[in-house]
């Protein structure tokens, strides 16, 4: 059942970022640097004229490899960045579980924690009282509830992040690289959770190192590499295969640091 | 901004309570900490320099209280803003919230801080034998715009470091420089009115100077020095938000 209008829709998105030496230097450094004209600042196109459209009850997925543009054009999408070039038009809120583990307060306990990423993720207050004891039920955190961040291990984290954000109802929802955590038997609990959210309407958009969840669970996949889209398909398997086919290549993708 | 506020209103809460459980440590004694700080630096300026300043002053433990609640005030608020948006790096670079809020938890912080020590404040006053009349109640007006004065500084000052890591310390050197420049050991009457002229223009001495008019003489400061405060109360909040639209996106590039 998809709707005539894309919920999301990118049209040649470019973004730009920029690289070089401005990073972490001090005053004094930039006027050394501006002085001696030793400052240099390189642009660098991590996305380049990538189209999509994500529909009600689509998934997307994304993949490629690291220094693909993926995360950066998440970032587009969810609206942290802004595109350099192109448009995205979103009708619909979007929602996303950008690197899960991470953007928790180490000195918080796993209550508190749970209420500030609730807050981050707009939730109200009223819906968190109420959601609170399914959170913490589903991370299986609940002898763990007053314990401070930094106590727990990494696959908790993510846990306690999944269960508050898969309460969103979202309508454009981002998922990166969420399902690779946990063990096991949450992994399987996570993905039912995920394929509820997915039936209920909203459009996703994983973004995997995973083929296999790839060819699992999306509809529609987009492949990236270094910052060029080198398809939109709904072909899913096909995709897979020739992405496989050009990781297996002998001369092999360049394997940038993602940021 | 307003209609923001009030949409991230849960946000904001959940970010003051953070900040209050970290700054205190969840112990009482956390917050006796942040108040015996200024009264301790009051201690030690009042055994230097009341030879040398307070010897012909009447109530000169209240005159350097003054000047030490506020320039306290406006260094920690100044110096905790700077760091606000880059402590929150890790939240702003992944989920889309203003970014502002950061600053304005602090802030908030920063101000109980400050109510803490006013009413130490007070109780010295009475211990001073000052006269308490109506128009205490006007001390709010300074207390209002320094809060928007601090707010509107941290706000370039957080946005600035985000570019310039090394920020503090020349944010440090300065704040010594203002601290000698405000007046809040010695008095200024007897300067030159060039020189004078040169204290009338730093905000921070202007905000003391109106604390002590009223405390000390039982006098209403001029309709100039309530538009002054607010002027540059106001001018530096501008700065500060335009700085923040106008790099909103930017931030980005420089975690």
């Amino acid at each position: 059942m998809s709707d005539a209008k894309p919920m999301l829709f990118c049209q040649n998105v470019s973004i730009r970022y920029k690289v070089g030496d401005f990073k972490n230097i001090g005053l004094k450094e930039w006027v050394m640097r501006r002085l001696t004209g030793r400052y240099r600042v390189v642009d660098f196109w991590a996305d380049r004229d990538v189209s999509f459209e994500v529909r009600r009850g689509d998934m997307l997925g994304i993949i490629g490899t690291n220094g693909a543009g993926k995360s950066t054009l998440l970032k587009a999408v969810s609206g942290i960045m802004e595109p350099t070039k192109g448009r995205i038009v979103r009708r619909g809120k979007v929602s996303a579980l950008l690197e899960l583990g991470s953007g928790f307060d180490s000195d918080l306990t796993v209550k508190e924690n749970a209420y500030l990423r609730g807050a981050m993720l707009g939730y109200t207050r009223k819906f968190m009282n109420e959601a609170y004891p399914y959170i913490i039920d589903f991370a299986e955190l609940k002898e763990f509830e007053d314990r401070t961040f930094k106590q727990l291990s990494s696959g908790m984290k993510a846990r306690l992040a999944f269960a508050i954000a898969s309460l969103v109802k979202p309508e454009i929802l981002i998922l990166d690289e969420v399902l690779a955590v946990g063990d096991g038997a949450f992994r399987k609990k996570s993905e039912a959770k995920m394929k509820e959210i997915i039936r209920g309407g909203a459009a996703t958009i994983l973004v995997t190192h995973s083929l296999a969840q790839v060819r699992a669970m999306c509809n529609k996949v987009l492949w990236l590499d270094k910052g060029r889209q080198v398809e939109f398909t709904d072909d899913v398997d096909g995709c897979c295969a020739r992405y496989e086919a050009f990781l297996s290549k002998p001369s092999g993708p360049v394997r940038g640091g993602g940021r | 901004m307003l209609g923001k506020l009030k949409q991230h209103q849960f946000l904001f809460e959940e970010l003051v309570k953070r900040d209050f459980k970290k700054k205190y440590k969840r112990t009482i004694l956390g917050m006796g900490w942040s108040v015996l700080m200024p009264l301790l630096t009051l201690l030690v300026m009042k055994v230097v320099f009341e030879q040398f300043f307070g010897r012909n002053m009447k109530h000169y433990t209240t005159y350097l209280f003054c000047g030490n609640l506020l320039f306290c005030w406006f260094s920690e608020a100044t110096n905790a803003g700077m760091r606000s948006l880059y402590r929150n790096a890790s939240i702003f670079t992944k989920v889309n919230v203003p970014k502002y809020l950061f600053l304005f938890s602090g802030s908030i912080q920063t101000l109980i801080n400050f109510v803490l020590t006013l009413c130490v404040f007070f109780v010295f006053c009475a211990l001073d034998h000052v006269t308490f009349t109506w128009k205490f109640v006007l001390l709010l007006y300074p207390m209002l715009t320094l809060l928007v004065f601090n707010m509107g500084v941290g706000l370039i000052l957080s946005a600035l470091y985000m570019f310039f890591r090394d920020l503090d310390y020349l944010w440090g050197v300065f704040l010594q420089l203002l601290m000698y420049g405000s007046a809040i050991f010695y008095t200024i009457d007897k300067m030159p009115a060039k020189t004078q002229v040169v204290f009338a223009c730093n905000p921070v001495y202007r905000h003391i100077a109106y604390f002590r008019e009223v405390v000390l003489s039982g006098a209403v400061p001029s309709l100039e020095t309530h538009l002054t405060l607010a002027g540059v109360a106001v001018a530096a909040f501008a700065v500060g938000a335009w700085m923040y639209r106008h790099y909103n996106t930017r931030f980005l590039y420089y975690v």
